[in-house]
């Protein structure tokens, strides 16, 4: 499979879900389980990612400069500080951390 | 569509302020994904028709976060983690249906358009023509700024060279968890939450990049399922995404 084909099918089955939603009866967004199910989900994947993009490398596990900027990346977003400035913020840490160990 | 309305009530004016004001938000952080994805691997095309064809922020970072790690290996959990991150979106699409109204090309059209921000501007609308106004004009400006600044970020992210120099990668952790913080709101997200991340980081030494990502989704299930540390409050609560808490 090349990035092409990644790129293609997913963009193409993400979109197929939202046109599904359009399609079937709205009486199934009252149903508890299902909306719960999406929500939670949701949530995992997020909470998986986090995990992984903060302390994945190509030797599986590892702790560096990520992770510092991750932790003041949580305290900038309880702080309510705007998302982009949040991300600027964590990259700076980072690249901080590097240039000066 | 929004334009052959006529904009004269005061809850319309209102609803299209809020779909500027979440919209433009929104599309500046098309710059960090535009940079990672290019960071992860893709070129600069690859990155653009994520943006014009999948237009579903969380599902585009999942999709290159999965690639950095495995690369086009990878492509299998990649596609999946972006599905199923995407499954909350038909759940958006059944609740704005009723406001589209008939017609292939229209419901087409907004079924693109069906996001976290799209959905959550116009279900905070008092009147059908208001919800209306949000829907269309958050996914307007949402689509058109997220698309700019998607190339914009891809191609400075071309011109970076070697990203970890720049904390970009901390950037990607950062941005996954600017996505999460507004759905962390009651005891079940939480918890599923906590589960998911342990798991993850468990299972990530021993599983190809990717698949401990999709086992931490079965948390939810289970948690999602069984409805544990779940009260009948929460599910109504958890139902109507935050407009501003979004990003």
């Amino acid at each position: 499979m090349t990035i092409w084909h990644i790129v293609l099918l997913a963009s193409i089955a993400v979109l197929a879900l939202k046109l599904a939603g359009f399609a079937v009866p709205a009486s199934w967004a009252e149903k508890p389980t299902v909306s719960r199910l999406a929500n939670l989900v949701t949530v995992a994947l997020l909470a998986a990612l986090v995990v992984v993009q903060t302390f994945g490398s190509t030797r599986g596990f590892e702790v560096d400069a990520r992770l510092p900027a991750v932790v003041a990346a949580a305290g900038l977003f309880a702080l309510r500080v705007p998302f982009i400035l949040v991300i600027i913020a964590a990259a700076l840490v980072a690249a901080a951390i590097r240039a000066f160990s | 569509m929004t334009g052959a309305q006529p904009q004269s009530s005061p809850e319309v004016a209102a609803a299209i302020r809020s779909s500027f004001a979440v919209g433009l938000a929104v599309a500046a952080y098309g710059i960090s994904f535009g940079a990672l994805s290019v960071a992860a691997g893709l070129d600069v095309w690859q990155t653009c028709v994520l943006s014009l064809l999948m237009f579903s922020g969380g599902s585009q970072f999942a999709l290159v976060g999965v690639i950095a790690t495995g690369g086009a290996a990878a492509g299998g959990a990649a596609i999946a983690s972006a599905v199923l991150l995407g499954t909350r979106n038909s759940l958006y699409a059944l609740r704005v249906a009723p406001m589209i109204g008939p017609g292939r090309l229209k419901r087409l059209l907004a079924g693109h358009w069906t996001i976290d921000e799209s959905t959550a501007v116009a279900t905070a609308q008092p009147t059908l023509e208001s919800q209306r106004a949000g829907f269309w004009w958050t996914g307007l400006v949402i689509y058109v700024g997220w698309n700019l600044t998607t190339l914009i970020g891809a191609l400075i992210g071309d011109q970076l060279g070697d990203v970890s120099r720049y904390g970009l990668d901390a950037a990607a952790a950062a941005a996954f968890l600017g996505l999460l913080w507004p759905r962390l709101k009651q005891l079940q997200p939480i918890t599923v939450a906590v589960g998911a991340a342990v798991v993850a980081a468990v299972l990530m030494p021993v599983l190809p990049a990717g698949v401990p990502v999709l086992a931490a989704a079965l948390v939810a299930v289970v948690v999602g399922l069984t409805n544990l540390f779940g009260t009948r409050e929460s599910d109504l609560a958890e139902a109507e995404p935050d407009p501003m808490g979004e990003r």
